[in-house]
């Protein structure tokens, strides 16, 4: 019944009925070249973010100091204006109609923050270049989950994003071992890791401008019997009333608010597990790996079991990596089980996110949709992790999980009927 | 897209992916070279491969002097500073130790990057290591050697964000209970205690012939405090404002440490004396800005590295009277790190 709500059709494919009725046989999944080549474009860039962010620490304590505290504080402030920007570049996108432009702009803006990388002298400068990155990266996220949207067959929306998710995550991988790999090499060798981070950028940022079409959205063609309002061009609050999207704001607000971040997760398997101190840094890529794993059988599974569903699972193996995570375990197997669920968690609401917003917004504010949902997401991440961390020094690692654990575990059901309404609201509409 | 069309973009970004591939890869190749050749260089200081630790007094320290030997464990005599160097098979970020033990906090690079502190014995055998988790930044070892501490950066706390923090811990070399990580100790200011999230610890200091105490510098919601420790009691206490990385002198009245005169984001720190009983601050006239845990010399006389103008991953050792125009000259050249073992 989640399946294929509203009219989602390739700009240049054909028309097709709307396949409100699932019982109506399906066509066969066919992966769109525009969803492949936009994953690529994502590994490339993810491999190119990732390899440097991996080493910032070592390279900014390496000859900034101390003030790497500062810089913690100012990439706070960026992580809250990228989440802001998203929003903004979503309804940008949607003005033009072009989201490709858009999804351009943030790209090259990333990339030319790397050109900055390798004449960086000091703090402020670098300050400037990873407040560029993060920009960038807040810019093209909705517009390109637009473009990913218009390019899938809609009964197959969230396996279109599984694929991208996928390709995406082998990068997010990749990057951290590319990075530590040429500092095996040459130890100081970071002016390298920039040069080869840049490389990776451009090949991005080139296969995106070369390969992506430049696909229109707002009007799919093969018309969709819709009752339409004319097309916004300033930004309304109303949007967020839109039948459905609303409630879907709500619902994933609500469950970000009980999101802490991994780095928590982290912190407590370090705190009793001496692999997990040792071999920081694969926690990261382990998650991503599981995340890679994932993302198309759980894509597969919203299309058929239906995407609120899934995204709330998600959060049910969020909610088993806390209890694992807080119970008194040790070693090595309870580490891996949260490094799977958290992957699991991440595979079933990432891309399930941007599929169930943009099934449950009108299709000439599609990136608006999805940009909005992705920045509560995002900010109501960032507040979690903010509350955790008192949580955590008023009542200790385990008590301040349970604690986050004993709310998500009340908030799911409700979150459930909230996204159950809202997709049945959207179907009516 | 036509075909045509589509066939030209697709040569273009071939030609793209090579040429840059190719321009990245020579520029590493280029780099591997040069790291190679400078790997295999002779020393540029005048080295040695020593034996046990020296009998009599010592300066221990990292050897930055570029070529053969780089990032080694080194130990220049006293008397002769600026002599020839004997350089360990150990390679350490940080080092510290007294004539009997040597703690060594190291990067352990690879596919997965990993720190780790190696606790030495005078002949350079290990003896204990325990993983860090985080970048080196500093250690102290007490003079009975029992007592260490190390202070690392912790990054990476959150999902793609790279949020700082520093963990410090004391650890007994003689495999008793540590501290564990020093913001769970109870932390106070003015007898009230401060339970806010964000209570950071570094840069210990052990008090001599005191097995109990210490000294470390504290900060929370921006603010910076000295802070007094107990080990038994599990608490540290705010005794002044503004002192960063403490360094407890041999007589163990005084403390001297790097004052930020800066901002919080642009830090300038200046080298400072405390004197404990009379809480008289004194600030050296020293220009640059010092951020290191400074060591003693002497009752009269402190030593700080500071990094190399134009020469990445160098540094030098700097003396400094302890008098406040007294001026910093050069004490130990491509060296970091100083431990004075007497």
């Amino acid at each position: 019944m989640y399946i294929s709500v509203s009219d989602r059709n390739g700009g240049k494919k054909d028309a097709q009925p709307a396949s409100n009725d699932p019982k109506l046989p399906q066509q066969a999944f066919r992966l769109s070249p525009v969803i492949l080549w936009l994953g690529i474009v994502s590994m490339f860039t993810d491999i190119s973010s990732e390899s440097v962010s991996a080493v910032l620490p070592l390279y900014i304590t390496g000859f900034l100091g101390l003030s790497a505290i500062a810089f913690g504080i100012l990439d706070g402030i960026n992580q809250g204006a990228s989440a802001i920007v998203r929003i903004a570049a979503g309804w940008a996108a949607d003005r033009s109609g072009h989201p490709k432009r858009i999804a351009l702009a943030g790209y090259g803006l990333s990339m030319a923050a790397r050109v900055g990388f390798l004449f960086a002298g000091g703090f402020w400068a670098l300050t400037a270049i990873v407040t560029g990155d993060r920009i960038g990266k807040g810019i093209r996220t909705a517009p390109r989950d637009a473009l990913i949207t218009v390019s899938a067959q809609p009964e197959y929306l969230a396996r279109h994003f599984g694929v991208h998710r996928m390709l995406d995550n082998i990068g997010a991988a990749t990057g951290p071992l590319l990075a530590f790999f040429i500092l095996m090499l040459i130890p100081n060798g970071y002016g390298t890791l920039f040069v080869v981070s840049l490389a990776f950028a451009v090949i991005g940022v080139a296969t995106l401008a070369l390969l992506v079409p430049n696909l229109k959205t707002g009007k799919p063609a093969g018309s969709a019997p819709e009752p339409r309002r004319s097309p916004s061009f300033v930004f309304r609050w109303s949007l967020l009333r839109e039948p459905g999207l609303g409630r879907l704001l709500v619902a994933s607000g609500l469950l970000g608010l009980l999101t802490v971040g991994d780095g928590f997760i982290y912190l407590v398997l370090q705190d009793r597990d001496s692999f997990a101190v040792q071999w920081f840094p694969l926690l990261y890529v382990g998650t991503n790996v599981v995340f890679l794993i994932l993302a198309i059988p759980l894509g597969r599974l919203a299309d058929r079991w239906g995407k609120a569903k899934v995204f709330v699972a998600g959060h049910i193996a969020l909610l088993l990596c806390y209890v694992l995570a807080a119970a008194p375990l040790g070693g090595l197997g309870p580490t891996l089980g949260c490094l799977v669920l958290l992957g699991a968690f991440y595979a079933a609401t990432d891309g399930v996110l941007a599929a169930l917003a943009s099934q449950l917004t009108p299709p000439e504010k599609l990136a608006t949709g999805i940009g909005a949902a992705q920045t509560v997401v995002a900010l109501s991440r960032m507040a979690a992790s903010a509350g955790f961390g008192v949580l955590w020094f008023s009542l200790g690692p385990s008590t301040a999980m349970m604690v986050v654990g004993g709310c998500l575990a009340v908030a799911l059901p409700a979150s459930l009927l909230i996204l159950r309404a809202g997709v049945r609201q959207r179907q009516s509409a | 897209m036509n075909p045509a069309g589509g066939r030209k973009r697709w040569i273009i970004l071939l030609a793209i992916t090579v040429l840059v591939l190719a321009g990245a890869g020579s520029y590493a190749a280029v780099a591997f070279q040069r790291f190679q050749d400078s790997r295999s260089a002779a020393s540029a200081v005048s080295v040695a491969s020593g034996g046990a630790l020296p009998a009599a007094s010592f300066v221990m320290f990292r050897n930055t002097a570029p070529g053969q030997g780089y990032g080694m464990a080194g130990t220049v005599p006293l008397a002769a500073p600026s002599g020839q160097r004997f350089l360990a098979a150990e390679a350490c970020d940080r080092i510290y130790g007294t004539a009997r033990n040597v703690i060594c906090l190291k990067t352990n690079r690879g596919l997965v990057t990993n720190f780790e502190a190696v606790l030495l014995n005078r002949e350079w055998q290990p003896t204990g290591r325990w993983a860090v988790p985080g970048i080196p930044s500093r250690t102290r070892m007490s003079a009975d050697g029992s007592l260490v501490s190390t202070t690392v950066f912790v990054s990476g706390h959150s999902y793609g964000a790279s949020g700082f923090s520093t963990e410090t811990s004391i650890t007994r070399t003689d495999g008793g209970p540590g501290t564990g990580n020093l913001e769970d100790f109870a932390l106070l200011v003015n007898g009230s205690r401060v339970t806010a999230a964000d209570r950071n610890i570094w840069g210990v200091t052990f008090v001599p012939g005191d097995a109990d105490a210490f000294y470390a510098t504290a900060a929370s919601s921006g603010r910076i405090w000295l802070v007094k420790g107990s080990m038994s009691g599990r608490t540290l206490t705010a005794v002044h404002d503004g002192v960063e990385c403490p360094s407890v002198s041999p007589d163990g009245g005084r403390v001297a440490y790097k004052k930020n005169t800066g901002t919080a984001l642009a830090a300038h720190w200046k080298v400072a004396i405390l004197d404990l009983a009379s809480d008289k601050e004194t600030v050296l006239a020293e220009p640059r800005s010092v951020d290191d845990q400074i060591e003693w010399l002497d009752d009269g006389t402190l030593l700080y590295g500071l990094a190399r103008d134009g020469a990445e991953g160098d540094s030098d050792i700097w003396q400094i009277k302890t008098d406040p125009s007294a001026v910093a000259s050069l004490y130990i050249e491509h060296a970091w790190s100083p431990a004075v073992v007497r």
